[in-house]
């Protein structure tokens, strides 16, 4: 139920994709996301889907785990296409009272659906493919040149990390109290709105509590291990690019090159 | 009213990575009045196995038949199998949540659909079935008491369903010695009291040896052994086996027993241990007491 959230989730695996520094993965990542919004029209999308179908296809990720991941944003994905579809102005195809259907909104809308699509598959390959741990080191690499004019780069990370190891156990606290709940007898499934709102409350309360333990208990913990900040850290795991690391960087910037030559000469 | 687990499989995940079986094949029978406890590790498929008796798992392969009804069965109503079978989970005053003490055991009653007054009445009793005295806690907030008392209020929101099946997941873990005595005491009050089937996890073998009719062991998600106490603890071999220990009674008379000392076989409490050392030592004529 609650576990089949898959966004943001770690797929174990030791593919090529899971094995590349994490630091060309960020970057890779970053890259198609802006690509994406470079993009338009649906050539060029198709070139895209490509690119990450070839990723996925190395990754050994299951294309039903990842679609799986789609689920939760199903909803803001249907709100963005109706209100492309019925919003923008243009051609009219069909239209019934104050509703009308245009081929530019049509286009828009199909447009926006496959762009978001996209981006997510895109940004959870990133997430399914690297440990939350290795993530965030990338992340403290990538962002150290702009300690120098104050960004406090470790604490973004080890806040990161923190964030990232609490997710499953924050999911798992949840199911728990809700199996408690209903245990008792609670149904979150039926009623109105309202009497789904208020369902929530017996698994809220309890859940907040729970964190605000954990979070307590960390800090101690943290404390305990006379934490106190990024420095002078020294890491047991440096990340070092190596072949397989720069024969990525070559395909992303080819990749790069094919989506910039595409979108100029079309 | 019994229990009959026929064959009972779960996996998590089936076809992921992190596929794993929880459960493998446990068939065991529970009569009408019975203690059960249950044994074995952590991570052994008892808390799985306690939530598939109130339907809050699904099998993915076996039946149980909850008196008469077959709770695996498609259509069947949960709200129905969870008014027959109260589960208690583990730390189960971390699902504390209402206002005040009496508003969070009336959760349940409410949500079985009782009428205001039958609401307030079986809040009174469970509290009093609990120990707690309802005058004094009514009225306060859950969060404010201490940790025994939190998880006897979390216990009367179950018991307050009046469930025909009371399951109670390691009910005494993190509580300080009175507090575990207290609670023990409780649970033993309302077995007596309502006549019901009870099924106790524990690790606390002392506990389970005292307290239970059957005593069902667990290891890896199979059924390692069934039997009355006796039955169990008297297969050392094969609890060591699986990692579990002897309750410290019967630990301390085998030691006795091995060294020459003449007892009968598993002693199961410290009073029948007594008496039996005292016999050993009299009979023997070393000692003159």
């Amino acid at each position: 139920m609650i576990r089949d959230i898959t966004l943001g989730q770690y797929y174990p695996g030791g593919s090529w994709v899971h094995r590349l520094d994490a630091r060309v993965k960020i970057i890779a990542t970053l890259l198609f996301i802006i690509e994406l919004f470079i993009v338009d029209n649906f050539i060029g999308f198709a070139v895209a889907a490509a690119a990450l179908a070839a990723v996925i296809a190395v990754s050994r990720v299951p294309l039903s785990y990842i679609v799986r991941g789609l689920k939760p944003i199903i909803l803001i994905l249907c709100f963005t296409f109706a209100l492309n579809m019925f919003m923008i102005d243009g051609t009219i195809l069909w239209q019934w009272g104050f509703l009308k259907i245009t081929r530019e909104g049509l286009r828009k809308a199909v447009f926006m659906a496959i762009r978001l699509v996209l981006l997510l598959i895109g940004s959870s390959m990133l997430t399914l493919c690297t440990r939350p741990l290795s993530l965030t080191d990338g992340i403290e690499r990538l962002l150290s040149p702009l300690k120098r004019i104050g960004v406090p780069a470790h604490e973004i990370a080890m806040m990161m990390t923190i964030a990232l190891r609490f997710i499953p156990t924050l999911l798992e606290e949840t199911d728990k109290i809700m199996k408690a709940q209903q245990a008792r007898g609670a149904d979150f499934e039926t009623g109105n709105l309202l009497q789904r709102a208020k369902s929530l409350v017996p698994i809220l309360v309890p859940l907040f509590v729970s964190a605000f333990r954990i979070a307590q208990d960390l800090a101690m913990a943290m404390e305990a291990r006379c934490y106190r900040g990024g420095e002078n850290r020294t890491r047991m795991h440096e990340l070092r690019l190596v072949g397989k690391d720069y024969l990525a960087i070559a395909m992303m910037i080819g990749f790069l090159a094919l989506m910039i030559a595409e979108s100029v000469l079309l | 009213m019994s229990i009959q687990v026929r064959n009972l499989t779960h996996i998590y995940e089936p076809g992921l990575p992190t596929e794993s079986v929880a459960l493998e094949d446990v068939s065991f029978e529970i009569d009408d009045g019975e203690m059960v406890g249950i044994i074995g590790h952590t991570g052994s498929g008892k808390s799985t196995l306690l939530q598939h008796l109130n339907g809050l798992l699904k099998p993915t392969s076996g039946q149980i038949i909850v008196g008469d009804t077959d709770i695996t069965a498609r259509g069947v109503s949960m709200v129905e199998i969870r008014k027959r079978v109260g589960l208690v989970f583990q730390y189960p005053e971390y699902q504390l949540f209402e206002e005040t003490v009496a508003l969070d055991v009336a959760f349940g009653p409410k949500n079985l659909g009782l009428t205001r007054e039958e609401i307030d009445e079986r809040v009174r009793e469970a509290l009093e079935l609990v120990g707690l005295p309802y005058d004094e806690v009514a009225e306060r907030s859950p969060f404010e008491l201490s940790g025994g008392q939190k998880r006897r209020v979390a216990i009367a929101g179950v018991i307050a369903m009046h469930p025909e099946v009371l399951i109670l997941d390691e009910p005494t873990a993190g509580l300080d010695p009175k507090a575990h005595k207290d609670v023990l005491k409780m649970i033993e009050e309302v077995h007596r009291r309502t006549g019901n089937i009870t099924i106790l996890v524990s690790h606390n073998m002392a506990d389970i040896a005292r307290l239970s009719d059957k005593v069902i062991v667990i290891d890896s998600g199979r059924l390692v052994t069934v039997g009355t106490p006796y039955e169990v603890f008297s297969q050392h071999d094969k609890l060591e086996e699986v990692g579990l220990a002897l309750p410290p009674v019967t630990q301390f008379t085998e030691t006795l027993r091995s060294r020459g000392m003449n007892l009968s076989e598993t002693i199961l409490s410290t009073d029948q241990a007594a008496e039996e050392i005292y016999r050993a030592l009299t009979s023997e004529g070393k000692v003159r007491i």
